[in-house]
């Protein structure tokens, strides 16, 4: 092996690479936070709409569950371009992430809410709340605790799927390596430190989810 | 005139061949990595049951590596990091390896939860009748496990067959990549990307489906 | 005043309710007591439109319940419902489960909510649990922070759907005694209950429910003293 590793210029460019980490970070929960609003759309959508509604629902989630990600990215990409609809970068991977991201936890949430007793809406409601007060308060928080597992792994899952913006010139974290390692051609040791910066944000996700947990649900 | 047109900006049946063979790489590729996958990972999870403080303290976390770095990161590593262990290895070969480990960490918990699966009691029960380790395995835990995990595992297999688009990245042309290449050529996004989605969600969607009723059936 | 006239409910092919006619006088604590399956129960979803009805009208303080133009949620604060499974919200501390509708529904602010929850609770006799989770409560419990939670609405009736039936048999009586309490302080009350005992000493009027009719409504005296119908005489000398 007559391979000399250069970390030099790798740690030169760290602080730029944590930079792009945050705008992983960022793309990621932004999209988490739409795909959820959109999620419980869904699967109240596919649960108790009319068959349009249901229909949009499911295509919806089906194409999301069994096309491949990348497949998702790039129909906001080229696929809107042909309607002369042309997202930027950071546009495209947020809306093909919160696509997918919906798609997943509309499942998730439709599992939850059927697993919540009927009587809970009788009891909200023979209090005179509205049915979405009773959504609201009573229904979506007791399916939120029930998901919250399926979801921190929807949002791992979110992290790792940003990865795939640079394929589309994104510059979040994987996209600002390829810059950087294109301009000095030490691919292996640019890719390897985004590798652990990665792990990082994943493991500061699990560990931040758990502490969220403990504080949420005290019942 | 019009065929002129046609024969700059068109779709045309050759393309259809060219995505055809593109989608059987898609195919080979996933099938390859799925298959020797799982056998490693069904390995792998029954190291992480017996193996107990020393699995959880040496296999896991590495498996759990793979699982906490993109695949795309992965490939672009091991891509690069083959020639300087001295291995050359043509983008196919080099996607295949990365799509075995990292679904064979993603198999391997799958395969660890079908184990934990099955009650201690009903495996007391199989051994007291003076079956072997290796017949109880045989015959009380894998048919019972694989019962319980079948779903996930569709579900993991399913993942990786959509994520094998990514081996694109290193230049070898599947489904994906052979769009995108067409794409570029007819300027036809849209129609050529509607034939690549349909292709994966012919191919997923059915199964997925399946899967779906079968845990449904089994868990009644 | 709550009056039911000619009220008929199926569901689907089944024919529950066939011609119901009651009326529930303010300050009355009226028992439905009858087989399962009678109907009971869903004479009192119809009454609050916890179920639709198929015909016949149902006017509480002279509004229609099942009109369409009726506010349906301003006309639920004035029917409180405790139901057989005590439907406690689980992410809610006792304290909150009683203060989100009144802050919610009635618009009451935070402040103004939780004292008259904290007040209601003491009043069912759980003035020591405000901040524990319906998970650390027993079922008898759980039951009676449902009855305060439908009591923080200041409803003008109560409806009681088999409140006990779902309890271990040694928490009936917590129940009961907080049941038996507002009726003591002249709620008006309209009970579907098994408990015989209940239904004699505490209400003011017994009706038997039978093949979704009532086949019988007077003073519990005569209901359980000397019965007109012979199905009721039959039902009596079962539970009894």
């Amino acid at each position: 092996m007559d391979y000399n590793f250069h970390w030099r210029p790798v740690f030169r460019d760290l602080p730029d690479l944590v930079e792009a980490g945050f705008v992983t970070l960022q793309v990621a929960v932004l999209s988490m936070l739409i795909g959820m609003a959109c999620g419980i759309v869904l699967a109240i959508m596919r649960m108790h709409g009319s068959a349009p509604l249901r229909w949009v629902a499911v295509s919806w989630i089906e194409l999301a569950r069994n096309t491949p990600a990348l497949f998702q990215l790039f129909f906001f990409g080229f696929g809107l371009g042909a309607f002369g609809l042309h997202l930027s970068p950071f546009l495209i991977v947020l809306c093909g992430l919160t696509f997918n991201n919906a798609g997943y936890l509309a499942e998730n949430f439709r599992g939850g809410f059927q697993a919540i007793p009927e009587t809970q809406m009788r009891a909200a409601r023979s209090l005179g709340m509205t049915a979405a007060q009773a959504y609201i308060r009573i229904i979506i928080p007791q399916v939120l605790r029930l998901v919250y597992h399926p979801m921190t792994n929807q949002m791992v899952w979110a992290v790792l799927m940003s990865s795939l913006g640079m394929l589309v010139g994104f510059r979040e974290l994987s996209g600002e390596t390829q810059f950087f390692a294109s301009r000095t051609f030490r691919i292996f040791e640019y890719f390897a430190v985004t590798a652990v910066i990665y792990y990082v944000i994943v493991k500061f996700i699990l560990g931040s989810s758990r502490l969220l947990a403990f504080r949420l649900f005290r019942y | 005139m019009e065929s002129s047109l046609n024969f700059f900006t068109g779709f045309k049946v050759l393309d259809l061949l060219f995505l055809g063979e593109a989608a059987a790489r898609t195919l080979l590729i996933s099938g390859i990595s799925i298959a020797s996958g799982t056998v490693l990972g069904v390995l792998f999870g029954w190291l992480l049951y017996e193996g107990r403080i020393f699995g959880s303290l040496t296999l896991a976390p590495v498996l759990d590596v793979f699982r906490s770095v993109p695949l795309i990161i992965q490939l672009v590593l091991f891509y690069n990091f083959a020639p300087i262990i001295g291995l050359s290895l043509d983008p196919f070969a080099c996607g295949a390896a990365v799509l075995t480990i990292y679904t064979a960490a993603l198999v391997a918990n799958v395969a660890r939860g079908g184990i934990e699966a099955v009650a201690m009691p009903l495996r007391r029960a199989s051994r007291s009748l003076g079956m072997t380790y290796w017949q109880d395995m045989m015959y009380v835990v894998a048919p019972i496990g694989m019962r319980t995990v079948f779903p996930a595992w569709v579900g993991v297999a399913l993942g990786v067959m959509k994520d094998s688009a990514l081996v694109s990245v290193l230049g070898y042309i599947e489904l994906l990549k052979a769009s995108q290449i067409l794409i570029t050529r007819t300027q036809e996004p849209f129609l050529i990307l509607a034939v690549a989605g349909a292709f994966y969600f012919a191919l997923s969607f059915p199964v997925a489906r399946f899967a779906d009723r079968l845990e449904q059936r089994w868990s009644q | 005043m709550i009056e039911v006239s000619e009220l008929h409910k199926r569901f689907k092919d089944l024919h529950v309710l066939k011609g119901i006619n009651l009326v529930v006088e303010k300050g009355v604590v009226l028992s439905i007591v009858g087989a399962s399956g009678s109907g009971k129960s869903t004479l009192l979803y119809c009454i609050n439109a916890l179920e639709a009805i198929d015909s016949g009208t149902i006017t509480v303080d002279g509004e229609d319940v099942h009109a369409k133009g009726t506010d349906i949620n301003r006309l639920r604060r004035k029917l409180g419902m405790v139901f057989q499974q005590w439907n406690s919200f689980p992410h809610l501390t006792a304290l909150e489960n009683v203060a989100l509708s009144p802050r919610i529904v009635r618009k009451l602010s935070r402040a103004e909510s939780r004292d008259i929850a904290a007040k209601q609770l003491e009043h069912v006799g759980l003035g020591d649990k405000l901040n524990s989770y319906p998970s650390a409560l027993s079922g008898g419990q759980q039951q009676r922070l449902a009855i305060a939670r439908a009591l923080a609405m200041e409803p003008s009736y109560m409806l009681f759907d088999e409140a006990t039936s779902a309890l271990d048999p040694e928490l009936v009586g917590e129940v009961l005694d907080t049941m038996r309490l507002l009726a003591e302080e002249g709620m008006t009350m309209i009970c579907v209950t098994h408990e015989m005992g209940f239904a004699r000493d505490v209400s003011d009027r017994v009706a038997y429910v039978h093949d979704g009719t009532i086949e019988e409504i007077g003073p519990p005296e005569q209901i359980f003293g000397d019965p007109q119908s012979d199905n009721t005489r039959r039902f009596l000398a079962k539970v009894r």
